[in-house]
């Protein structure tokens, strides 16, 4: 059982990474109990690859690897998290601000262009510019 | 009463049936609605960055005219900024909370607007159920022409409404204005499970099964609890509750649809409007069968 323990040595690296995120988000992570009442609760969690408590997790250990998280792009920051941690943490938060990071860097997570032409026309206004300033830098 | 409004982008194009009837019912209960004269995007879903404070430009310029409209007349002392669409309400409201209690966000944002006045602070923000509730419920109740009797309506507050509760309008876990509007005006508001439920919002442009799935889960559960209509004051959740039934009857075979309405819809036909401000034809379930099977038509 021993040997599929992941173990993690922190290094310098994992705890500028943790830095980062606490400073774009505002958020003191190390303050995460993993009580799981965000993952309990979130409404897209069966979309996600981790639960909202794992992304708190591994990003207070500075596991960069959690950028490639499809959880961070589900969240679409509806703040039922952020109104029911117990630690008043807010997840969301956390979560704009490892998207913010990749798209920092102008790697946006889609790409206007192959949105199908009749769904264009008729969505509402406020669904694409909410899509594109979420979405992309 | 002269009261500034902020109409917003959607409530221009697919959500103009919201505005009119929004409008209209305002009229008789003695308001008029003077919207912006010079007003810009809201800044739709706000930043939750502590370091992008750029996003927050787009809001503050619109709680900035709020000030002008009093400063050139146009309102009488009235810094109240009346909103309808709730993605509008949440952004400009958490703007206006920031700036509040970082006063040296507001001066590099009023840094940036160097041509202009700056703001000062001095709007609030509050939605179309805020204004009828200082109204109180009563007085709507004593204005209904034709009470909406034996409509059982549910109540969809989604997320932007109350959530984070620093700018909601009332209890993010058991809210009941909305509830205490549909009383109001006569028809039976039905407890429900899934009324602050997210209705999966922008994903609707780019990861629309996420929609889908929640837009069946979220009418199914009203159905379940006995509801004829869902009424919100989103455009967004209106759109993925509404418009997007077209495939969600397409996924669940035993799907029934039902009509989703704008609040303002029923205000307005409880307030004894007809036809056009109605708007009733922008709907994408046609909500005048049930409308009319219940004599409300």
């Amino acid at each position: 059982m021993t040997d599929k323990i992941k173990k993690i040595r922190l290094t310098d690296r994992n705890v500028k990474f943790l830095e980062k995120v606490e400073e774009i988000s505002g958020e003191s992570i190390t303050l995460c109990d993993q009580c799981g009442t965000c993952s309990a609760g979130c409404p897209f969690v069966e979309e996600m690859d981790i639960t909202p408590s794992q992304l708190m997790r591994e990003v207070l250990l500075g596991q960069e690897e959690v950028l490639r998280a499809r959880t961070t792009w589900i969240c679409a920051s509806c703040f039922t998290c952020t109104v029911r941690c117990p630690r008043m943490l807010d997840v969301s938060k956390v979560a704009e601000a490892l998207r913010q990071i990749g798209l920092r860097q102008a790697i946006d997570e889609i790409d206007i262009n192959i949105i199908d032409r009749e769904e264009y026309r008729k969505m509402p206004t406020i669904a694409l510019v909410s899509a594109y300033r979420k979405l992309t830098g | 009463m002269k009261i500034p409004y902020y109409p917003g982008c959607t409530l221009k194009t697919t959500a103009r049936n919201m505005e009119i009837s929004a409008i209209e019912s305002a009229k008789i209960l003695g308001i008029e609605m003077i919207e912006l004269p010079r007003w810009n995007c809201c800044g739709v879903v706000a930043s939750l960055t502590s370091d992008d404070l750029i996003s927050h430009l787009a809001p503050v310029r619109n709680l900035m005219r709020v000030e002008e409209m009093n400063e050139e007349g146009l309102v009488e002392n009235e810094y109240r900024m009346l909103t309808l669409c709730s993605m509008c309400f949440n952004t400009l409201r958490r703007s206006n909370l920031r700036m509040a209690e970082n006063p040296e966000d507001l001066i590099s944002i009023n840094d940036v607007m160097y041509l202009e006045k700056g703001y000062d602070g001095k709007t609030e923000v509050i939605h179309f159920f805020e204004l009828l509730d200082s109204i109180g419920f009563d007085k709507i109740e004593e204005k209904v022409k034709k009470p909406l009797t034996g409509l059982k309506i549910a109540p969809y507050y989604g997320c932007m409404l109350l959530r984070p509760k620093e700018v909601g309008i009332d209890s993010p876990e058991d809210p009941t204005i909305i509830q205490r509007f549909i009383s109001s005006i006569g028809a039976e508001p039905v407890p429900w499970e899934a009324k602050t439920i997210c209705c999966g919002s922008y994903h609707t442009v780019s990861n629309k099964d996420i929609v889908i799935k929640l837009a069946y889960e979220i009418i199914t559960n009203a159905r379940k609890h006995g509801a004829e209509a869902i009424i919100t004051s989103c455009p967004l959740c209106a759109f993925n509750l509404d418009d997007r039934q077209k495939e969600v009857r397409e996924k669940y075979l035993n799907f029934e649809p039902m009509p989703v309405l704008y609040f303002s819809q029923l205000l307005a036909l409880a307030l004894g409007l007809e036809g056009e401000t109605l708007g009733l034809e922008q709907n994408y379930i046609d909500p005048k069968p049930l409308l009319k099977e219940k004599g409300h038509l």
